[in-house]
């Protein structure tokens, strides 16, 4: 079911970080074509409407902080987005492809990856094998298939190199290693498999203030290879500091929309709370 | 399941025109603190549980070496115990290493397939009487057919055998897998029923066979030296060590014990696995209900259920977790022969037979206290994170 097609590979540091020199006048947030763009979506829970028309748009290279108080509609979004969800109304487009009504499996293969809090690694298998579940490279000896494990493990240093990580030792299972650095390894595998789309679900919640730092740093590392972010976070300090804009939900409507140099963390609030809300 | 290399350029056109905006990641990401290590040039250098590495290094060693210590411990002692008392060697004799290895075996071949299902989180209970209901419909057929030569008897045997140990096998899989059962229930209920079947293809009694080809195929020794058993048992056990440490299925089994969610993200069809697990469970069960009535040239519905404790005792005694996700196939070889050696040994020296069962129930108790005190060490060790 995982053949590995050596084609579609990318290599070990795929390298977007040298177009990092090319400068270009036009803002990314205004002028160029959306990857992602969700248009009039509705979704409703029995009697609760979780997401109210909702219109996002998000563009290459640039991280949206998806903000809201709890039960406001965060989750719902990402996870229509995801393919988790189906919206009731509305539409998903990445590209030009319509998405909604995808199964998460499509959804990741077209690009959009999600990185949830528990980070879905598996403990006790290393770094090389962790990034390539599911879609595991073979060799063979003596004409016998066989896990390249090496391989593995030499593309995933590449990656964490990519990101500016280095590990002493990349035999280790995971769960030896500490909580930034296995975020650094589920975000590493979004990046090796060439996400477009990287949705982060409260990528600092469970770390120390040193690794939270660390975090923010590889969102923009992310961000610096053209990859768009979606940053959901309760942390204002985290958002205004990481995030180009901000999208705040109220109650599953849209309350406002802010680039993040034109608003206060004041706004931010009195959005989430309803107390302003765009027209 | 990939993308094509078109999308590839169309993110590569997408990227160019977004770099604009970032050019402020470049050089900014000085960090409070002094950077842990000189030798890391990079700009972000994690959080240093890197540094724990010589201890985690030891911990791990420790963690592998337990059981081959244990077994040097457990040979020295029975050898000096043959010193001191009978005044000669016990494992420079040929024939009780011979008698070592075939109990072993008999436990080993119950053991692996129980090594897969341990490392993906589960158990099963009910390999002790697919064995013996593999033992006893291959000696139910072979005696059926007398007049058939007997190796040809012999192959239908160990067919029916093999076949007959699946059902069960594919039983626990459907109940586990698409019922969710847990398999310490449905392999317990599925340990009820193969063993009333197994004592009514029997007829509630043993069955005895007449057979050359078994008894040579359970007795025989290559060059007078090595008995058959050992040997197909070291060519089973290659395979299935190739199975668990060289292939795609392999990693799913860990990845379900080590997390299932994981799997299940990556895209593993883990109700399928889970299936195979069983089957593949009961089908080593049934290879040693082969190697039971071929030995003895009998099959008895009970072939099994003291080797069920022993095999179980052997998968953890090698390093497999009650929590899933640990343990490999050299170490249930290293369990089996601890566990054989105490069984022969505390024969030789002349001990009551039950003592054997107190020896290995202490040994399994044993086994979950190291495992236990691994797992506390382990957090201690990446415990600075």
């Amino acid at each position: 079911m995982n053949a590995s097609p050596p084609d579609a590979v990318p290599d070990a540091a795929p390298g977007p970080l040298e177009r990092a020199g090319i400068e270009s006048p036009d803002d990314a947030t205004s002028g160029s074509t959306a990857v992602l763009s969700v248009r009039g979506v509705c979704k409703r829970f029995g009697g609760t409407r979780a997401s109210r028309d909702i219109d996002l748009d998000l563009h290459a290279g640039e991280v949206l902080a998806l903000a809201g108080d709890n039960g406001a509609g965060k989750s719902t979004l990402i996870k229509m987005i995801a393919g988790v969800n189906r919206p009731d109304s509305g539409e998903i487009h990445l590209g030009g492809e319509r998405i909604d009504g995808r199964s998460p499996q499509e959804v990741r293969d077209l690009g959009i990856e999600t990185i949830y809090q528990d980070l879905a690694l598996a403990d006790n298998l290393d770094v090389g094998v962790n990034i390539f579940l599911g879609r595991e490279r073979m060799r063979r000896v003596l004409g016998v298939p066989m896990l390249d494990r090496k391989w593995m493990r030499e593309q995933a240093a590449g990656a964490l190199e990519h990101l500016g990580i280095r590990l002493d030792d990349l035999s280790m299972p995971v769960g030896y290693l500490s909580g930034g650095q296995r975020q650094a390894i589920a975000i590493s595998r979004a990046v090796y498999w060439k996400a477009r789309i990287v949705i982060m679900d409260e990528p600092t919640a469970a770390l120390g203030v040193p690794e939270q730092r660390e975090v923010k740093d590889l969102v923009r590392r992310l961000q610096a290879d053209g990859v768009a972010i979606v940053f959901i976070s309760h942390n204002l300090g985290d958002i205004f500091e990481v995030s180009d804009r901000i999208f705040v939900l109220e109650r599953g409507r849209k309350a406002g929309e802010r680039a993040i140099g034109d608003t206060t963390e004041d706004e931010v609030v009195a959005m989430m709370m309803g107390k302003v809300i765009d027209p | 399941m990939w993308r094509s290399s078109s999308t590839r350029t169309e993110r590569g056109a997408a990227a160019a025109e977004a770099v604009a905006t970032t050019s402020r990641s470049g050089g900014e990401s000085s960090l409070a603190r002094p950077p842990p290590s000189p030798t890391t040039p990079l700009a972000i250098t994690l959080h240093p549980a890197t540094a724990m590495n010589p201890r985690v290094r030891l911990l791990q060693l420790l963690t592998a070496a337990w059981s081959w210590l244990f077994l040097i411990l457990i040979m020295a002692l029975f050898e000096g115990w043959s010193w001191s008392v009978y005044g000669r060697t016990f494992f420079g004799n040929l024939y009780n290493v011979q008698a070592v290895l075939l109990t072993a075996t008999q436990i080993l071949m119950m053991a692996l397939g129980l090594t897969f299902v341990i490392i993906a989180a589960g158990i099963d209970l009910s390999i002790g009487f697919i064995a013996g209901l593999a033992a006893v419909t291959m000696a139910v057929v072979i005696r059926a057919l007398p007049e058939l030569p007997p190796a040809l008897s012999f192959s239908l045997g160990i067919t029916a055998a093999i076949l007959i140990a699946l059902v069960p096998g594919f039983v626990n899989g459907w109940l586990i897998a698409r019922w969710k059962v847990p398999s310490f229930i449905g392999t317990l209920g599925m340990f009820g029923v193969t063993r009333g079947m197994a004592f009514l293809v029997a007829g509630g009694a043993t069955v005895s066979i007449r057979n050359d080809t078994a008894r040579s195929f359970g007795n025989a020794r290559l060059f007078d030296v090595v008995p058959v058993p050992v040997l197909v048992a070291a060519v089973v056990t290659l395979f299935f060590h190739y199975l668990l440490a060289h292939t795609r299925f392999g990693v799913y089994v860990y990845a379900m014990g080590g997390n299932l969610q994981s799997a299940v993200r990556a895209g593993v069809n883990t109700t399928r696995i889970t299936f195979a697990l069983f089957m593949l469970s009961a089908f080593t069960a049934a290879m040693a209900g082969i190697f039971y009535t071929a030995r003895f040239s009998a099959g008895a519905a009970d072939a099994g259920e003291p080797i069920l404790l022993n095999a179980v005792a052997a998968v953890f005694i090698g390093g497999a977790s009650l929590s899933g996700g640990s343990g490999t196939i050299a170490g249930t070889v290293i369990g089996s022969l601890i566990i054989a050696i105490i069984q022969f040994g505390l024969v030789f020296i002349g001990m009551p037979p039950f003592w054997q069962f107190i020896t290995v129930g202490l040994v399994i108790i044993v086994a979950v206290l190291i495992d236990q005190s691994r797992d506390r060490l382990a957090r201690l060790g990446a415990g600075g994170a």
